[in-house]
């Protein structure tokens, strides 16, 4: 049996996968239920200022993008952070860690950008006994327009400092959340290191309106006729917050800062994925919203299946595994040929990827031979791209092969050649060899 | 047909409450999410094969995909402009030997999308639609000024009259029934078609405008071809088959019926419960006609029902499915069941005789009796040509001869549906005949003069 234990900044918990900071774990109630099924931690929803709360719409908060049989793909809202006091807050939190010293407990915060604020609430919200802080700069509605959530995160040098008043007021480990609606992910998450953060977690929720209501005219879903963005999450933001990750994971910067890695993570897969990149612990709000926290029985026994198949004993054993084959474009192998193969036993004949072949790429698939329906790649045409391969319904049925032996029809040359990518290619104008060339 | 009563043929035979169960619809409708669910599974083929195998041609990844987007009504459009009588083509179309045998679901995994329940989903809309707004869906062309005579309302007349009007012309509909819509209204099972589809349906056509009926009418009786071709620019035919084959020997005794006015009687009765069926029935016979006798007979409360057949199981004209849904209602088929006498006493049929072979053929043939107090024949029906004046219209055997376009060997005549030689004796078919022929009749029109200005230069 694999070991799914994780020490994240000494944070311990008996497997990686935390709840977010959400309405999973808004109350003693739900993180008690959490805790009980399985999760490994939680990041409570996120603390606001002493006083009177914040308060949230009456109306829906929730729109989803929805795929065959209502599967919810991509997930809407535009709740607020906690609307329940401080207090009941802290004093709850405090009672959760005691009856569950064994799971990781961190708490979110979002209170407004000044020195004395986050120097008020720090001491008490360690007085609790939890693990960690979790600073929210990531949300994208609502607590924006009051200067919080994502108006701090979009600014490094805001991220820098507000991180490094939490170094100075709280011995508790300090992780900034980032929020994704920025040009570049690896500017924030280098503020939080140079403010002295322990860790980032990614993705908070992206902007976004889900539809429009056409009757109404308004985005949907409306609050009395009117709507606003909301932040996008589920399992459509997955490789959004997959690509983010890899940028942190492998930037010079920030390579080796700890990671808690969020978005759209809805299987063990999804979360093996990010652990490939990089991440230490993993982040799960939709997919408890829309499964309820059984869930969490899947994500557990799926990754360890896959980690004793891997004969990897522990979350360290594979993590960060992956980061070394993200690359640049420029240095993809340009000599690296295939070409897509289509296996008759499992074609089902539906011509899907001729059309798609013929209409929108190479013309490189047959849609008779011989004057009978059959589809057959035409190696001369093919240039390996895929499409066909993710378009196909049928599992397996066209892959793509990798060519080594025997003459591109296509281009004349031969299918094995050494490695060669853009840097060096002679179209290139800025390589040694395009300058040769002129 | 009171004449049949015989000791064990009556009515009542159920609780008036099974009566409803046994003639509701087969097969229910889709919920909305159900169709959704279902449009899903679509994959959009290309060139796709379930199109090739429906005798229409409807674009059905087009109207699929139309369902799943929520477009039901644009579905139903794509379906009716290929097809003006989707939606009885939906219930009753054999789709386990149409679309849905093609449909490369079938092929992978033995489950194909289920076409005929979302054809009827998008048809069921647009008729409602239809209805509410008192409104066809589709507008007539300017009109032409011609006439045409369609002779003939089942499936096939219909659809050529439906056309017809469609493409601008006025067009005269006779039909020798009280009642419209040929065997949609007088043959196809009552569980296939309840609530009155039938004649819902024809409202529905028949409100494109322009269509004058003029029903009672026979064309052989009181008027002939001659005198139609004389008063109209064109004329259709789909005169369906009017003629039932008889068991020789067994046509005089009392309890012996052909099975289509059985289930002609069925159809027609306001009240199932007062449709006298036998206890034992015995039908003749191994397609569509005799499942469907056989089934209803049985849901009218007899409590044995034997289909004798007299070849195998796989000559049946009647489907796998057809066969199945006999079997599940607790009809036993026997095969290789020649008949061969019966027993009778005071003009009724107490037993019918078989010679019954083995399935190879080879076994003697051995005698077998079965108690019958209704013998229902289902062996076929053919074209009556006499008498309707027809001229020198040629036929092939035993129906009218007509080529790719529809037409017959006569000038200005056209004709489709179970009357023409080579088709598939369908629904869907008869529905192709009749919007080829007036695609057909359209074009011819449109190069030829009126018939009234030759008339008037005669
Ligand atoms: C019992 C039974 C069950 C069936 N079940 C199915 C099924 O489930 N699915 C399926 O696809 N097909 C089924 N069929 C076949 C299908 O009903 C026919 O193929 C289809 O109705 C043929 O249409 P049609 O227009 O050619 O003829 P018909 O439907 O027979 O219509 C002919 C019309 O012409 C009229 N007519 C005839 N002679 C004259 C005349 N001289 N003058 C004026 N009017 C005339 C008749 O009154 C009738 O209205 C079934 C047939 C039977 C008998
Ligand atoms: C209803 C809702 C409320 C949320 N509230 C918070 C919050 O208070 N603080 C926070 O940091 N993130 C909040 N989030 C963002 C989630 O913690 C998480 O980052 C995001 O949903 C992506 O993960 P997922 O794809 O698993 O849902 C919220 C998300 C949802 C759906
Ligand atoms: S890989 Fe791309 S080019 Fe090759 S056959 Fe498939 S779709 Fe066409
Ligand atoms: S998409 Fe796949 S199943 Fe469809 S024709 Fe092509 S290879 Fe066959
Ligand atoms: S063959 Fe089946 S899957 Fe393909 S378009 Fe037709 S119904 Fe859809």
């Amino acid at each position: 049996m694999a070991d799914l234990r994780t020490d994240f900044l000494g944070i311990r918990s008996p497997n990686p996968f935390w709840l977010a900071s959400a309405p999973p774990t808004d109350r003693k109630t739900n993180v008690l239920r959490a805790f009980k099924a399985g999760w490994g931690g939680v990041v409570w929803k996120t603390l606001g200022e002493e006083g009177p709360p914040v308060v949230n719409v009456s109306g829906p908060r929730y729109g989803a993008i929805h795929g065959p049989d209502r599967r919810l793909m991509g997930f809407n809202n535009i709740e607020l952070i906690t609307d329940r006091p401080l207090e009941l807050n802290l004093q709850e939190i405090a009672e959760v860690k005691k009856l569950y010293p064994d799971r990781a407990l961190v708490a979110s915060i979002m209170v407004p950008c000044d020195e004395d604020s986050w120097k008020r609430i720090l001491p008490r919200v360690e007085a609790t006994g939890c693990d960690g802080v979790e600073l929210n700069f990531g949300c994208p509605h609502g607590m924006s327009e009051r200067g919080m959530g994502s108006a701090v995160g979009q600014v490094p040098e805001y991220i820098e400092m507000v991180a490094r008043w939490c170094k100075a007021f709280t011995r508790l480990p300090v992780i900034v959340k980032l929020t994704p609606n920025i040009t570049d992910i690896r500017h924030p998450a280098r503020a939080a290191k140079r403010g002295g953060a322990d860790a980032v977690s990614l993705i908070n929720t992206i902007n976004s309106i889900v539809s429009v209501d056409l009757d109404r005219m308004a985005p949907a879903p409306h609050v009395d006729g009117r709507g606003t963005h909301g932040g996008y999450c589920g399992p459509a933001v997955k490789p959004i917050a997959l690509s983010m990750t890899s940028e942190i994971a492998r930037d010079p910067e920030t390579r080796g800062m700890p990671i808690s890695a969020i978005g759209g993570i809805t299987t063990w897969r999804d979360a093996a994925e990010f652990i490939a990149l990089g991440a230490g612990t993993v982040q799960v709000c939709t997919a408890a919203m829309t499964y309820g926290f059984k869930v969490v029985d899947e994500m557990v026994t799926g990754l360890s299946t896959f980690m004793d198949a891997k004969g990897y004993r522990t979350i360290e054993d594979f993590r960060g595994l992956a980061v070394p084959n993200v690359t640049d474009w420029q240095y993809l192998n340009l000599n690296y040929v295939a070409k897509a193969r289509i296996d008759q036993d499992l074609c089902i004949s539906c011509g899907r990827c001729h059309i798609a072949c013929e209409d929108t790429s190479h013309q490189a698939i047959t849609a008779t031979v011989d004057g009978r329906r059959r589809f057959v790649v035409k190696d001369d045409e093919c240039v390996g791209c895929n499409l066909c391969v993710e378009i196909c319904p049928v599992e397996n049925c066209i892959t793509l092969e990798h060519r080594t032996v025997g003459t591109d029809p296509r281009t004349g040359q031969p299918y094995a050649q050494p490695y060669a990518n853009w840097t060096q290619h002679p179209n290139n104008p800025a390589s040694s060899a395009g300058r040769a060339a002129e | 047909m009171a004449s049949m009563a015989t000791d064990g043929v009556t009515g009542w035979r159920l609780a008036p409450e099974d009566y409803v169960g046994n003639f509701a619809d087969l097969s229910p409708p889709l919920t909305r999410h159900e169709a959704f669910v279902e449009s899903e599974r679509c994959y959009f083929c290309y060139d796709a094969p379930c199109v090739q195998s429906c005798p229409t041609g409807i674009d059905i990844p087009l109207f699929i995909r139309q369902i799943a987007k929520d477009n039901a009504i644009g579905a139903a459009e794509t379906i009716l402009s290929a097809n003006i009588m989707g939606g009885m083509c939906a219930r009753v179309c054999p789709t386990e030997q149409l679309c849905e045998e093609a449909c490369v679901r079938e092929h992978a995994e033995g489950k194909p999308v289920r076409i005929g329940s979302l054809q009827r989903h998008a048809t069921d809309a647009i008729m409602a639609a239809s209805a509410a707004a008192g409104r066809h869906p589709f507008p007539r062309a300017p009109e032409t000024g011609r006439s045409v005579a369609v002779v003939g309302a089942g499936p096939a007349g219909l659809s050529a009259a439906h056309r017809l009007a469609l493409l601008g012309h006025a067009v005269t509909l006779y039909d020798a029934k009280p009642k419209l819509g040929g065997l949609n209204e007088y043959g196809i099972a009552a569980y296939k078609t309840p609530a009155d589809f039938a004649q819902a349906e024809v409202d529905f056509i028949l409100g494109i405008g322009n269509i004058a009926v003029v029903p009672g009418v026979r064309l052989g009786v009181g008027t002939d071809l001659a005198t139609l071709r004389g008063r109209h620019d064109a004329v259709f035919l789909g005169l369906g088959l009017g003629g039932v084959n008889a068991l020789a020997g067994m046509e005089d005794q009392r309890n012996v019926v052909d099975a289509l006015s059985f289930i002609e009687a069925l159809r027609q009765a306001p009240d199932k419960a007062a449709v006298p069926v036998g206890r034992r029935v015995v039908v003749i016979g191994g397609g569509m006609t005799a499942v469907d006798a056989a089934v209803q007979a049985r849901r009218l409360g007899a409590e044995q029902v034997t289909i004798a057949y007299r070849r195998g199981a796989a000559d049946m004209k009647a489907s796998r499915w057809e066969q199945e849904l006999a079997q599940t209602n607790g009809v036993v088929i026997r095969h290789w069941m020649t008949p061969a006498g019966f027993d009778s006493r005071d003009g009724a049929v107490t037993a019918v005789r078989f010679a019954h072979r083995g399935a190879d053929g080879s076994a003697a043939a051995e005698g077998v009796a079965i108690a019958a107090d209704l013998v229902l024949c289902a062996i076929g029906q053919s074209f009556l040509a006499g008498s309707l004046g027809t001229g020198d219209l040629a036929l092939e055997g035993g129906r009218i001869r007509v080529d790719a376009e529809r037409r017959t060997t006569l000038p200005g005549v056209w004709a489709g549906g179970d009357c023409v030689a080579g088709g598939l004796d369908l629904t869907v078919s008869a529905v192709e005949d009749g919007k080829r022929a007036a695609i057909a009749i359209d074009a011819h029109l449109r190069a030829t003069e009126p018939v009234s200005l030759l008339a008037g230069a005669a």
